[in-house]
């Protein structure tokens, strides 16, 4: 018997994120040959996304489109993602672990009465059965899982399993019309977008992040410049967040974004558990700092003892050098 | 007002995990109650200051749980209950399952949990619970204004802010920011020892023990890979500087 595999897609202003793809790519990684891989599509005025989905090498697209979808809606989506299941029938759905997959997957897994497993960081196929493995006690520790029931729920950390290709394949398309539930108790009031900057932090392949070291608002901008030579996102400890120096937006950690990037740069940022658990995973971390005792240097692969204002510009001026 | 926060007791965040037999060895933990539910506590308590009624806390796990409890009693919560029972798993569905039969029996107005556990980090109980009992959920808040039969809460998304309104009872999940939780005090330490305090087995909820079977198992545990120590640069900063690019792209391959 082959299984279905459906795959919740995220989108941010007309484009899928990159989550989906490595959402994708964990559906390919816990499948066997013959399954078969189904997409699902919620929100309003998205018929451009299919054409970026049409790439993908999936049977089926279903797509969910209306105005009370324009934006996350817990008891919404949860209705109209459990429509497309009712269609899909799907034995196992993946979903990114996002703002919107950790608060939409649980909702999900207790309607179908589904196990479900978190945040996971690496999927392997051991003898016919799919091993889903993710940290625990704040990457101090990980864990391998398997499911015991179908259908089951996955969400996959951003930035961990490598996108999947997008060459070929012509998924069929099918409109599902929303069936508004009889009662929402929720209302969205309103949604601020604090989430600036040219590049999403969450999915940046280069992260540059300051703590309390950097000491005022207007000591980020060598940090920024740093970025922008460099072509990544700025991040911030809660420290930084909390003296005012940025917005709570770009904190990294536990409370705040995890992050996976090949170079995470941590300027002036002591290394507190709390600021490790969402940035232990990068490729490479570089630390820079002026306490040669600071704990980041622990986990860092290169650091720098000394002052990131005198460091950091000549970071950028090397970096501009170098890669011209 | 009925407040009840569902808790859990953790590690403390400083521990060092050590494996022993395939499991993350206890020996001379010190235990914490999970930093998220802790401002969980504390907007039980404020809420029920401002609008009276009374806080329970509740939690699903071993003996050592009661500890636990007992802090958030001296916080200033009114009841406490613990269900414990060798027959309930770990697993997230089961959890939320016994929470959801023993509050389903219970005049609830406002349920508050952690965001997530620090532990297990799967951050699923809180939003199952919210669903078994059909009750609308807001998660990883950093406001709450209550009035008589709705909520308002500021929900943070991944930095974004979402502002939300939603019918009670509801379920509310605690994000860092919401609030500043107070330290037990020595009156209040006192006082916690007379208040009351039940403990439950499956024997006292009507619960089937079908339903409790996990979905979910676990079959290794590892610590994170060994890194290489890492390499502190030295010299001048600019020839520290220099080296550092060339690393980051002949060796690392980063560039
Ligand atoms: C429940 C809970 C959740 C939390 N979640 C998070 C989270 O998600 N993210 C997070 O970051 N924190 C989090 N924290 C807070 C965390 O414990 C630390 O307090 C915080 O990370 C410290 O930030 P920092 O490293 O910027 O500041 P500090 O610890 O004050 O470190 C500042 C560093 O800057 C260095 N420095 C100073 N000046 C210079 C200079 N000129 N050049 C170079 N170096 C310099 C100092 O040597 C020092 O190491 C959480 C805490 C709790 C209790």
């Amino acid at each position: 018997m082959s299984k279905t595999i459906l795959v919740v897609a995220e989108h941010r202003d007309g484009a899928l994120r990159q989550v989906t793809y490595e959402a994708i790519q964990a559906a390919a990684l816990s499948s066997a040959e013959n399954d078969q891989l189904h997409v699902a599509v919620i929100g309003h005025q998205i018929e451009g996304l299919t054409e970026s989905l049409s790439s993908i090498d999936a049977e089926k697209i279903y797509l969910i489109d209306h105005s009370d979808l324009q934006q996350y809606h817990p008891e919404a989506y949860a209705a109209a993602l459990k429509q497309v299941i009712d269609a899909s029938n799907p034995d196992g759905i993946i979903l990114g672990h996002t703002a919107i997959g950790r608060d939409l997957a649980p909702m999900i897994s207790a309607k179908l009465d589904a196990g479900q497993i978190s945040d996971v960081t690496n999927i392997e196929n051991v003898d016919d059965q799919v091993v889903f493995i993710r940290p625990i006690y704040a990457g101090k520790a990980f864990e391998k899982k398997v499911f015991q029931s179908s259908p089951w729920v996955v969400t996959v950390r951003p930035n961990n399993i490598s996108a999947a290709d997008s060459s070929g394949g012509k998924a069929e398309v099918e409109n599902i019309e929303y069936a508004k539930p009889a009662s929402l108790r929720t209302v969205i009031q309103n949604v601020v977008r604090k989430t600036s900057g040219k590049v999403d932090l969450s999915e940046a392949k280069i992260v540059v992040s300051g703590g309390r070291g950097v000491k005022s608002a207007d000591g980020f901008k060598p940090l920024q410049e740093l970025a922008d030579v460099l072509g990544g996102a700025v991040g911030a400890s809660r420290g930084a967040c909390d003296a005012d120096y940025c917005d709570y937006s770009l904190q990294i950690g536990q409370t705040g974004k995890v992050v996976t990037p090949e170079v995470y740069i941590a300027c002036g940022i002591s290394g507190a558990i709390q600021h490790v658990a969402g940035m232990s995973q990068s490729k490479i971390i570089v630390a820079i700092n002026k306490d040669p005792e600071a704990p980041i240097f622990k986990i860092a692969d290169y650091g720098i003892v000394g002052d990131l204002f005198e460091v950091v510009p000549l970071l950028t001026q090397e970096f501009k050098k170098v890669l011209g | 007002m009925d407040i009840y926060v569902i808790m859990k007791q953790t590690f403390d965040t400083e521990e060092k995990i050590i494996i022993e037999d395939g499991n993350v060895s206890e020996d001379g933990v010190q235990y914490v109650i999970n930093p998220y539910d802790e401002y969980a506590v504390e907007e039980a308590i404020q809420t029920r200051d401002e609008l009276g009624g009374s806080v329970y806390v509740i939690a699903v796990g071993p003996e050592r749980t009661s500890e636990a409890l007992r802090t958030a009693l001296a916080m200033g919560a009114d009841e406490a209950v613990l269900i414990s029972d060798e027959r309930i798993g770990s697993d997230e569905n089961t959890i939320s399952k016994v929470l959801a039969s023993y509050l389903g029996s219970q005049k609830v107005d406002l349920i508050l949990g952690g965001y997530f556990s620090v532990d297990n980090g799967a951050g699923q109980v809180a939003i199952r619970l919210a669903q078994l009992l059909d009750i609308p959920h807001v998660g990883s808040i950093t406001k709450l204004d209550m009035s008589d039969s709705k909520a308002k809460a500021d929900r943070d998304a991944e930095g974004d802010l979402e502002q939300v309104e939603v019918t009670l009872p509801a379920v509310f999940t605690a994000q860092q920011g919401l609030n500043e939780p107070r330290y037990p005090s020595l009156p209040g330490i006192m006082k916690a020892k007379r208040k009351p305090f039940k403990q439950l087995t499956l024997d006292d909820l009507d619960i089937e023990e079908a339903e409790l079977s996990p979905k979910t198992a676990r079959t290794a545990l590892s610590l994170p890979p060994q890194k290489e120590a890492g390499q502190i640069l030295k010299g001048e900063t600019a020839e520290q500087v220099k080296e550092l690019v060339e690393k980051l792209r002949d060796d690392a391959k980063v560039l």
